[in-house]
């Protein structure tokens, strides 16, 4: 065992160093700042460790991707952003780029080249359905998912706006775990009601909250895990799960903490 | 007698070609209020396409039972029409069964087929009558399907039904006038064919006369029925029968993820950020949207503002309510319907037709699609989760829409929850929609640095 601690280069001391990433990890905004999606940061940042993976972040260089303002409309301010963005990117001449959200994954891969931002962009679960599928990452038998019933929540983002389906499954399916499927799944799963910047403002009257719609279903299917792969998903189904009182038997839980938790420390 | 009888069939060709003419031109001109917008790259691709979700109806089979009995339906229209140009030869020449004597054995293969299709039709309209009006189906009963749509529906399927028994009838007493030898049914003999003769009996009594009165009356019916239903469908939900080719065939091809860029803005901002905007220009100018001195107005108020695509989807929507029953937001019981959207785009949009076609203001009467038919409660409810794009069988895309409207809202009027103007500050100032500082952003990881592997 080393006595190394874990490592988070940034582009600023890489392109210092002289040296290149072999990937950006493109952390977002939740990711930096929301306490539970900070915890998937640092487990995907631990997962990137013990591969020995070449990575690095932008740390304070990074900036909201502009998709919460130009889903409520202001193209304006996101193509401040992206622009932004884009210089910097472009400026330590970044190729690929992983990000643990879809709604950053989706705009920066969609939409930035329209603004002249081209690069390859992965989801966490894509990259991390490669990682098991190429060997690299090797998890510990038996594991306390094992035989337990996990539901996938699809996020918009991923599913429907990118036809990622399988990837995220495919890394539960390496957790041994028993997927079991909510009735609304793929093609046509229920958004958590988080989408289109509806995370920062109050929902319009209804008979109900999309995210309790939601959860209602994800608990029906008697799975003691729900996974996300979206930190508004994340929030919003943690919220569910809250309001209907069951945060003791049911966690919703990222795939990099899932992924993470069963991963050997580094030898 | 014959040739009079040739003209006034000449003469209703005549006035139900005109009349489908104009409509099909206010229909043209309407969908043409909408901005321009380059939807022809990638032939091959949106043939393609077309030849899946339009032909061959694929995302009707999401609901295999449903889009099975659609399909039957969907055969009937096409198989049935070579029967229709038949017909419309045996008006113009006064002939009776033209083809028949050409076709020889196939003939009554054919005709078989065509009364296997008619049956069909008819069952699986009675199905679809029951759906809407004794199930009550719930997305047939939403808050947007007020009398008229609920009405369009069922006179479409009444009309389809009457069009059958009237092909199938009239195949029943031709035939009895074959076998009776009457004027010039003499000397065919098609039938009897597979399903008509089931009706046989109810004619065998009636006499010549009365049996060619009916065979005159049904074959008439059945013809100017089918002409009057062309001119109908123009003003229906229908549209969707001949509409829902060219509309799956200018469908997005790009990610549903992905937005429209708006060129405009890229130019202003780049502009504002002093760097070079040649290649905005040229990129605009080849899609032949070039980019106007004075930027005009952002996002959607009215139909004007709205991409063509748009509007020919608004015309392509047939009401059948698979989006709003997707829909997270409708599910919940907020008030936006995705279909509502596409049915007032198209009420806004024949609105102003109408009134163009009067001499009157059109655009300019003081309305607008936003407002006067699509309320801003409506529009803020939307997750973007593209549910409802996903569900149309015909890509139809209400999100485009929703969005156009959205970025009027937030870019000319300003007028968005306090909640979302307060997202904007912070991203604009802190880089982030919440209210943390820029400079705390990478703090998450200082633990984690000094975390031992």
């Amino acid at each position: 065992m080393t006595e190394q601690t874990y490592q988070v280069p940034t582009m600023a001391e890489l392109a210092a160093a002289g040296t290149d990433p072999e990937v950006l990890f493109w952390v977002g905004c939740a990711g930096s700042f929301d306490d539970r999606y900070k915890r998937v940061t640092i487990a995907f940042v631990k997962i990137l460790n013990k591969l020995g993976i070449k990575f690095a972040v932008l740390g304070t260089e990074e900036g909201c991707t502009g998709d919460p303002a130009r889903r409520a409309g202001n193209d304006f301010l996101f193509q401040m952003q992206a622009m932004n963005n884009i210089q910097v990117l472009n400026g330590y001449n970044i190729k690929k780029i992983v990000t643990a959200c879809p709604h950053c994954f989706n705009t920066i891969k969609n939409e930035y080249p329209k603004l002249g931002g081209s690069y390859e962009v992965i989801h966490h679960s894509v990259f991390l359905q490669g990682l098991i599928n190429e060997g690299r990452i090797k998890l510990q038998e038996g594991g306390e998912f094992k035989g337990k019933r996990i539901t996938y929540h699809d996020s918009c983002y991923l599913g429907r706006a990118n036809n990622i389906y399988e990837a995220p499954r495919e890394v539960l399916a390496a957790l041994d775990a028993d997927l079991v499927e909510m009735k609304r799944s793929r093609r046509s799963g229920l958004c958590c009601g988080a989408g289109g910047s509806q995370m920062f403002k109050e929902a319009e009257p209804g008979d109900k909250e999309i995210n309790i719609e939601r959860t209602e279903e994800a608990l029906s299917t008697g799975a003691s895990t729900i996974a996300v792969a979206c930190p508004f998903c994340m929030t919003m189904l943690t919220d569910g799960v809250k309001n209907k009182e069951k945060e003791d038997a049911v966690k919703v839980y990222d795939l990099a903490e899932l992924v993470n938790d069963r991963m050997p420390d580094r030898k | 007698m014959n040739y009079a009888s040739q003209l006034l069939f000449l003469v209703c060709l005549a006035v139900a070609g005109y009349f489908l003419y104009k409509r099909i031109n206010f229909i043209r001109r309407n969908i043409n209020l909408g901005k321009p917008e380059k939807r022809n790259d990638h032939p091959e691709k949106r043939f393609k396409n077309m030849l899946l979700f339009a032909m061959g109806q694929k995302t009707m089979f999401d609901k295999p039972i449903v889009g099975v009995m659609h399909f039957v339906i969907y055969l009937g229209f096409i198989i049935i029409n070579i029967e229709i140009l038949e017909i419309v030869l045996d008006g113009i020449l006064g002939t009776h069964r033209l083809f028949a004597p050409y076709l020889g054995g196939l003939y009554p293969v054919l005709i078989n087929l065509f009364e296997f299709l008619a049956i069909g039709v008819i069952v699986t309209c009675v199905i679809f009558l029951i759906r809407r009006s004794v199930l009550k189906i719930r997305r047939f009963w939403a808050y947007e399907m007020t009398k008229w749509p609920r009405s369009d529906a069922n006179i479409i399927l009444i009309s389809e039904i009457l069009l059958m028994l009237a092909f199938l009838s009239w195949n029943a007493t031709d035939t009895i006038l074959q076998q009776r030898g009457a004027e010039h049914y003499a000397g065919l003999n098609t039938g009897p064919f597979l399903f008509s003769q089931f009706l046989m009996p109810i004619f065998n009594g009636w006499s010549t006369e009365a049996l060619i009165g009916y065979e005159r009356f049904a074959w008439w019916f059945h013809i100017l029925g089918i002409l009057a239903f062309s001119i109908y469908v123009t003003y229906s939900k229908h549209l969707h029968i001949g509409l829902a080719f060219p509309n799956v065939y200018f469908a997005r091809l790009f990610p549903k993820g992905e937005f429209k860029n708006m060129p405009v803005v890229t130019n202003e901002v780049k502009l504002m950020l002093g760097l070079p905007t040649d290649e905005v220009q040229e990129t605009a100018a080849q899609e032949n949207t070039p980019i106007p001195a004075e930027p005009g107005r952002f996002g959607a108020k009215d139909v004007n503002d709205l991409s063509w695509k748009d509007l020919m989807s608004a015309y392509t929507c047939t009401q059948c309510g698979r989006c709003t029953e997707a829909c997270p937001a409708n599910i919940t019981g907020k008030i936006l319907s995705p279909r509502k959207i596409m049915m007032d785009t198209r009420q806004r949009m024949e609105e102003v037709g109408r009134s163009l076609d009067k001499g009157g203001p059109g655009l300019g009467d003081g309305k607008a699609l936003l407002d006067d038919y699509v309320s801003r409660e409506e529009l803020l409810a939307c997750t973007t989760c593209n549910a409802c794009v996903e569900a149309c069988p015909v890509a139809i895309n209400p999100l485009e829409i929703i969005m156009e409207l959205r970025r009027y809202m937030a870019m000319e009027d300003a007028k968005v929850p306090g909640a979302w103007n307060n997202m904007f500050s912070n991203i604009e100032n802190n880089m982030a929609p919440w209210k943390f500082s820029p400079a705390d952003r990478f703090n998450w990881a200082d633990k984690l640095k000094e975390e031992k592997q």
